[in-house]
């Protein structure tokens, strides 16, 4: 009696232990995985930070971002009442940098995302497709990879005249080619998988096995490639503002204002260099948390 | 008896390389006018060196490549993209198939249960049903359902894959299953492992198996009939213990010749094969095996030996048999100088 009842509970013991093997899914282990990275936690909190920091300005800014006194142009960081100093016509550069942040945050990715879906869906039908459909997709999108990135942006938004709206379709048209370039060869890779096969043999049809079977191998690299390219977009974004094709003056934004400081720097460097030390730390934090994010989704067979 | 599936002439030539008109320049004749028949609940051994045509034909029988020639039947039903033939999705119900990769044939991203089960929900069986399904099916096949359902592919060994795409193919309960090159990948105890789950599947389910492999000990296990290809064409056929005893075709003795004894002083003294089999882009004229062929003579070069019958079912493509229509030329012909 007793040897039964201490093997029925060893069975039960193994069963337990192996049901408690059972694995979390693909998603749940990457995300443990980038949790457990310092730096992409690092740069995730900084990065959350800056967003809440925008999206709160005009309840944490200390003043109105487009007011300013003559008086009190050009004061140095560290003046009472005015922390981070104050610009050329006297407004007060923490509430500028602290609103400045929505359009710049705005600008970098919006057009990133729009060129992700777009660009996702081009490169999977090419790559799945093949044949003359991939040759039309692949072809006009290297026209667009004859020309260096910044110099598309600036004809493109030139083109279409200035304003914001522009600059977000003239960003989105540069970076559509290198994400489709990007998920095309993968979902070339992935469609010559066994998997493919044995789901077409299974009798699925193009949608079925492209949405089951394809779209989640691919989202993933292509996401970080994506990523990648946000900080990429922020300093072209800038860019375009700073040459006066982006958002118009008054309107406070990181790129316009580093053009409007340029004057000043023999006076206030340390002014001058703000919005670009703004810039530099949201494409840093972009770019180290796109490295975590794929070490982190590299999870070996 | 009719045959469950019959296969006739089938032919599949690959282009290599475009002109400018986007007109091929040269042809590949991976498979050149393969026929056979197999009957429910028999193996057909289909073996040959790799780039003989064995992983094409599968992939051509799936119509995971559309074949440019060739018939086949399922019950005498034809199959095919061709108006007047049964829809092809009807005959990916009636037929499966095992991939050699376990790995690269499972998709990572997806759970055990829910890669047996889509095959089903395709057609038309609800998500909850097939849940259960997969369940049973791995058990069948030897993994617990608690355990390995909700398990992704690089949390198993090759084996338990293998077992999970047998499972897979099963799901959408088919008469016929491809295995290509099922158990090749595997060491020599899953081998037998899983080739005993395959014996027991087949009594259970009343399976007709298509047993692609280059290894003949496998092939010689499990098979019921045997079809060797070379360079994309069948040189012999027949049932297993036949062509294994008395094989006919001088291809097929250098085959068997070349597997290793199990016995020290039944170790054979053949010639083995030497070279590589010729470039399929441009096959020898004749016997295409005649290049190879210690018995090749001036008639095996410039005409394709008919099929002709050794003994019962077991037939081979050569003239040496006394059977063959032109085995008379090939006697009084001198024999070809190296």
């Amino acid at each position: 009696m007793t040897t039964i009842a201490s093997t029925t509970s060893k069975e039960k013991f193994a069963l337990a232990a192996e049901t408690a093997a059972v694995s979390r899914g693909y998603w749940t282990t990457v995300w443990t995985r980038l949790v457990r990275d310092p730096v992409s936690v690092g740069c995730a909190v900084v990065l959350l930070l800056m967003v809440l920091i925008a999206v709160f300005a005009p309840l944490l800014a200390p003043y109105d971002p487009s007011q300013g006194t003559m008086l009190k142009r050009l004061s140095p960081i560290g003046t009472e009442g005015h922390w981070l100093g104050t610009d050329e016509l006297g407004r007060d550069m923490l509430s500028r940098l602290m609103h400045g942040g929505q359009m710049s945050l705005m600008m970098g990715l919006l057009p990133v995302f729009i060129a992700f879906a777009i660009g996702t869906s081009l490169g999977l039908i090419a790559g799945f497709f093949g044949g003359w459909i991939n040759s039309l997709i692949m072809r006009t999108t290297d026209v667009f990879f004859a020309f260096p990135a910044v110099l598309l942006a600036i004809a493109i938004s030139g083109a279409l005249g200035a304003g914001f709206i522009n600059a977000i379709i003239s960003l989105t048209l540069v970076f559509i080619p290198p994400i489709a370039r990007v998920a095309e060869s993968v979902t070339t890779s992935v469609r010559n998988l066994d998997f493919v096969e044995a789901a077409r043999a299974s009798g699925a049809g193009n949608f079925t096995i492209i949405r089951v079977h394809v779209l989640g191998n691919v989202l993933g690299p292509v996401f970080i490639y994506a990523t990648s390219l946000v900080s990429v977009c922020m300093i072209l974004a800038a860019g375009l503002s700073f040459l006066g094709l982006g958002v118009r003056p008054p309107t406070p934004e990181w790129g316009l204002m580093l053009n409007t400081l340029r004057q000043s720097i023999y006076i206030q460097p340390w002014i001058s260099v703000l919005p670009g030390l703004m810039i530099f730390i949201t494409s840093l934090c972009f770019n180290l948390l796109s490295d975590g994010l794929r070490s982190a989704m590299d999870i070996k067979r | 008896m009719t045959a469950l599936l019959r296969v006739q002439d089938l032919k599949k030539y690959f282009p290599v390389g475009k002109d400018l008109l986007g007109r091929p320049t040269q042809v590949v004749q991976a498979v050149d006018g393969v026929s056979f028949s197999v009957e429910k609940g028999r193996t057909l051994g289909i073996v040959g060196e790799s780039g003989c045509g064995k992983s094409t034909t599968a992939r051509l029988l799936m119509h995971l490549i559309e074949p440019d020639e060739g018939r086949i039947s399922i019950r005498g039903k034809e199959f095919g993209n061709i108006s007047g033939r049964h829809p092809v999705a009807e005959l990916r119900r009636q037929m499966q198939m095992v991939f050699q990769d376990s790995y690269a044939s499972l998709n990572p991203r997806l759970t055990i249960e829910d890669s047996i089960a889509f095959g089903p929900q395709i057609h038309g069986v609800s998500e909850r049903e097939a849940r259960q399904q997969a369940r049973d099916l791995l058990e069948k096949v030897g993994l617990n359902p608690n355990v390995f359902v909700r398990r992704y592919p690089h949390e198993l060994s090759g084996g338990q894959r293998q077992r999970v795409n047998i499972a897979r193919a099963l799901a959408i309960k088919p008469e016929i299953v491809l295995l290509d090159e099922a158990v090749s990948a595997l060491d020599k105890s899953v081998q037998a492992q899983v080739l005993n789950l395959l014996s027991d599947l087949k009594k259970e389910f009343g399976l007709t198996y298509l047993f692609i492999s280059h290894d003949l000990n496998v092939v010689q296990y499990i098979s019921d009939d045997v079809m060797v290809m070379y360079l994309g064409q069948v040189v012999e056929s027949g049932p297993v213990e036949q062509l294994y005893q008395n094989p006919a075709h001088p291809y097929t003795r250098a085959l068997l010749s070349s597997v290793p004894s199990q016995t020290p002083h039944e170790r054979k003294q053949h010639k083995v094969l030497e070279g590589d089999p010729p470039n399929p882009i441009a096959p020898p004229s004749g016997c295409r095996f005649h290049p190879r062929c210690e018995h090749a003579r001036a008639i095996c070069s410039s005409q394709q030996p008919e099929t002709t019958r050794v003994e019962g079912l077991h037939q081979a493509a050569c003239f040496m048999l006394p059977a063959n229509p032109n085995h008379e030329k090939y006697i009084q012909l001198q024999e070809v100088s190296a």
